[in-house]
């Protein structure tokens, strides 16, 4: 039986190999070292910090992260006076009023991170009639997650002599079709990073992916930290289940 | 009640009320098991444990979840981001789903290899294929909460397929729907299900129980337990095993919700559901692929659609054989009429097994991949050997298949293989057969 298992297991990893999903012509995206993956990662702080810099300069123009709160941000180490400010810069609608009116006040921490368009409609009239999705759950969204993110950002070619694009598109190694409504968001030195970090298109790409990452999954440095502690336990409990066992069935052999 | 057999005189008053500690008495600590069950017999007691995991994970999840297309998907994610281990009760109940099928997959296949769905033991088997019909349709109408784009149009593609039924199927689809598409009063119906059914499942997981202890586990060898020499109680000795059992599955279990919680779903389902957009594959859970597949060989130029292309539509008869996948499982204790239960002491039936296991995983590989050739022939052809399977060899086999001689007793097989570990005791004859 054992043998009838292994020549299975192998034929099922030969059979499920062969052909991946066919993906349109896109590029399968490189992988990158990153700060969270692994049984232990965490997020670099200063990655996030910058990452969240270049999402608030550049992407927030058009791309709403619709599920973070300004407070989550004191949970990648800005400070509660800081995040105050960082909100106070938006304005939220509120109300109504004691006299039934809504009225425009800035943004407190406990406000979700405020959308650049009111709703679809007003987005694809400000992009050429494509829709900037949200991109809090960005990361978990795409197959190949942060590094499907970062090869976007830095993927930007001029395009094959027999390519055509369409009005506006622009040409990308890694978007489905290579043809996206979203004209090259990054350049060299669009932002200035506080602590002096060069910010070059990878550099950039690869802070905001972190940023990105976190925003879809905040709870995953508790996870892993968690995880370890379980499993852990897990392992001396099962070893102890085992030694118990045995000696219950000593008796029989 | 002096006598009773309860020291415990709180116990012995209640037990002489209601034999509740009698019953536990009996069925756990005097019911006789074979003493020579390997590690598949357990596979059972964990389905158990991970449906009270789900009904747990899930009557809390519904506590924060709400039912409406407007907010389904936002609750989630308040779920995940904002209820205390919100992340955590999810993420268990999401791979709970997949490891349910994992262990009732392998619990299924144990009971092929060993033939426990033969005499005495037919009532049994039949409630088990219950059993999983409703852990399917629990699963399904599960996945469509999240309202995620898979949760979408994934249940648009399946309950679009009973529109193939004639006359009828089109007012069916109506009724599923509560509507004229996949809508609200859809998600409505559809939690309320997803929150009945599991409870239906224990209802007929105990009824699964009763028909088992009525006759005692099957084992290896698959012949009856004679003399009390070859049984042993359960308790201590298989609550010990399967506690041993348990922790190697919580091992590998929260091994994927710590650190791979989202490997077995689709991306597409993190996007929340449109239905002016639809998602370039649509692909159901990973559990459902080898049905999937089965569905979709059925195409109006196959081979196997030939012999009925006069009587019904291809699509009819992709979900006619879908359904009938399983129901061939209801009749198997008749189809397969060998005297014969376990594989070790039937040579064909041995390499047909595991040529069925193949067929199976290929299939499921074939449902993930999208419907183009090659995989449009594979997927035919494999799902013609797996009716062949239940419907012509095993039939066959019952006339023309020369068994070897079966042991006399579970005690003599036990004894000569004896020494060291009961694993090794019982893996060493399998690798032998
Ligand atoms: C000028 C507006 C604009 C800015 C600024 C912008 N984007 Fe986009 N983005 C778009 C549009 C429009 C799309 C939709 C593209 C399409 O569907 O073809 C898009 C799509 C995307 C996608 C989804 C690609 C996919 O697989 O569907 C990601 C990820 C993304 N943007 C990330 C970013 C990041 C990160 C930034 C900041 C560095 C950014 N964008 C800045 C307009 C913008
Ligand atoms: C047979 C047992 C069960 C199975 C197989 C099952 C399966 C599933 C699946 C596959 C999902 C989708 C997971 C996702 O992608 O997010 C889900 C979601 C859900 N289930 Fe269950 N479930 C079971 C029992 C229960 C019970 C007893 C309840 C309690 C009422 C429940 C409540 C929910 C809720 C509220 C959701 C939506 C939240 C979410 O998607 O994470 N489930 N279930």
């Amino acid at each position: 039986m054992r043998k009838s298992l292994i020549s299975v297991v192998a034929a099922v990893a030969v059979l499920s190999s062969s052909g991946t999903m066919a993906a349109g012509d896109a590029v399968k995206p490189p992988k990158q070292e990153w700060s969270f993956s692994g049984l232990f990662g965490t997020f670099d702080r200063g990655a996030l910090q910058r990452g969240f810099q270049v999402y608030n300069e550049v992407c927030a123009a058009c791309h709403s992260v619709r599920l973070l709160a300004y407070r989550n941000l004191m949970d990648i180490g800005f400070t509660e006076d800081h995040v105050k400010k960082i909100a106070a810069a938006k304005e939220v609608t509120d109300g109504p009023n004691d006299e039934g009116e809504m009225f425009q006040r800035p943004a407190r921490p406990s406000d979700r991170f405020v959308k650049p368009f009111p709703n679809e409609e007003a987005a694809r009239a400000g992009n050429n009639g494509a829709y900037p999705p949200d991109l809090t759950l960005m990361t978990k969204a795409r197959v190949g997650g942060a590094d499907y993110v970062h090869a976007l950002l830095s993927g930007y070619k001029e395009p094959p002599k027999e390519k055509k694009l369409a009005e506006g598109m622009s040409y990308n190694l890694y978007f489905a079709g290579n043809q996206i409504a979203m004209a090259p968001p990054l350049s060299e030195g669009a932002v200035e990073y506080a602590d002096k970090t060069k910010a070059t298109v990878s550099q950039m790409a690869h802070d905001v992916t972190t940023f990105l990452a976190w925003a879809a999954e905040p709870e995953l440095e508790w996870r892993k930290r968690m995880g370890v502690k379980v499993i852990l336990f897990l392992l001396i409990l099962t070893g102890l289940l085992y030694g118990v066992k045995r000696k219950v069935w000593s008796d029989l052999h | 009640m002096s006598d009773s057999k309860f020291k415990n005189p709180i116990v012995a008053w209640i037990d002489y009320r209601l034999p509740v500690f009698s019953f536990m008495e009996h069925e756990l600590h005097e019911y006789p098991t074979p003493k020579n069950l390997n590690y598949f017999w357990n596979f059972g007691s964990l389905a158990g444990i991970i449906l009270v995991i789900m009904i747990v994970t899930g009557i809390v999840l519904a506590m924060h979840y709400t039912a409406h297309t407007a907010y389904a998907f936002d609750s989630i994610e308040r779920i995940m981001r904002d209820v205390n281990y919100g992340w955590l009760i999810r993420y268990v109940h999401m791979n709970g789903a997949s490891a349910f099928f994992i262990v009732v997959f392998i619990h299924i296949f144990r009971g092929m290899y060993f033939g426990s769905y033969k005499s005495p033991r037919e009532i049994l088997w039949i409630l088990g294929v219950v059993i999983l019909l409703i852990m399917m349709a629990t699963a399904f109408l599960g996945y469509v909460l999240p309202w995620g784009q898979m949760s979408f149009w994934g249940a648009t593609v399946i309950t679009n397929l009973f529109s193939a039924i004639p006359v009828v199927g089109d007012s069916i689809v109506t009724l599923l729907w509560g509507g004229f598409s996949v809508d609200n009063p859809t998600l409505n119906r559809f939690f309320s299900l997803h929150y009945l059914l599991p409870f239906v499942l224990v209802g007929i997981i105990v009824l699964h129980i009763v028909a088992l202890h009525q006759h005692g586990s099957n084992n290896p060898i698959g012949i009856d337990t004679k003399s009390p020499q070859d049984t042993i109680p359960f308790h201590p000795y298989y609550t010990v095993k399967d506690l041993f059992g348990l922790g190697v599955f919580l091992v590998l279990f929260f091994g994927f919700v710590f650190f791979a919680p989202n490997f077995l779903g689709h991306p597409d389902n993190y996007i929340e559901a449109n239905p002016l957009v639809t998602p370039p594959h649509i692909v159901p859970e990973w559990y459902f692929l080898p049905f999937y597949a089965i569905l979709r060989s059925f195409t109006a130029d196959a081979l196997i659609y030939l012999p009925i292309s006069w009587l019904m539509s291809a699509k009819l008869a992709g979900v006619l054989a879908m359904f009938a996948s399983i129901m061939v499982l209801f009749i198997l204790p008749w189809l397969d009429h060998s005297p014969v239960r376990s594989a070790r002491f039937r040579p064909l039936y041995k390499q047909f097994f595991w040529l069925l296991v193949i067929d199976c995983i290929i299939l499921g590989i074939c449902g993930a991949k999208p419907a183009e050739e090659p995989w449009t022939y594979i997927s035919q052809a494999a799902t013609a050997y797996y009716f062949l399977h239940f419907i012509v060899i095993l039939p066959l086999l019952g006339f023309f298949e020369k068994t070897k001689p079966l042991p006399t007793s579970i005690s003599e097989p036990v004894l000569k293989g004896g020494g060291g570990l009961s694993s090794a005791a019982s893996a060493k004859p399998m690798e032998k057969a």
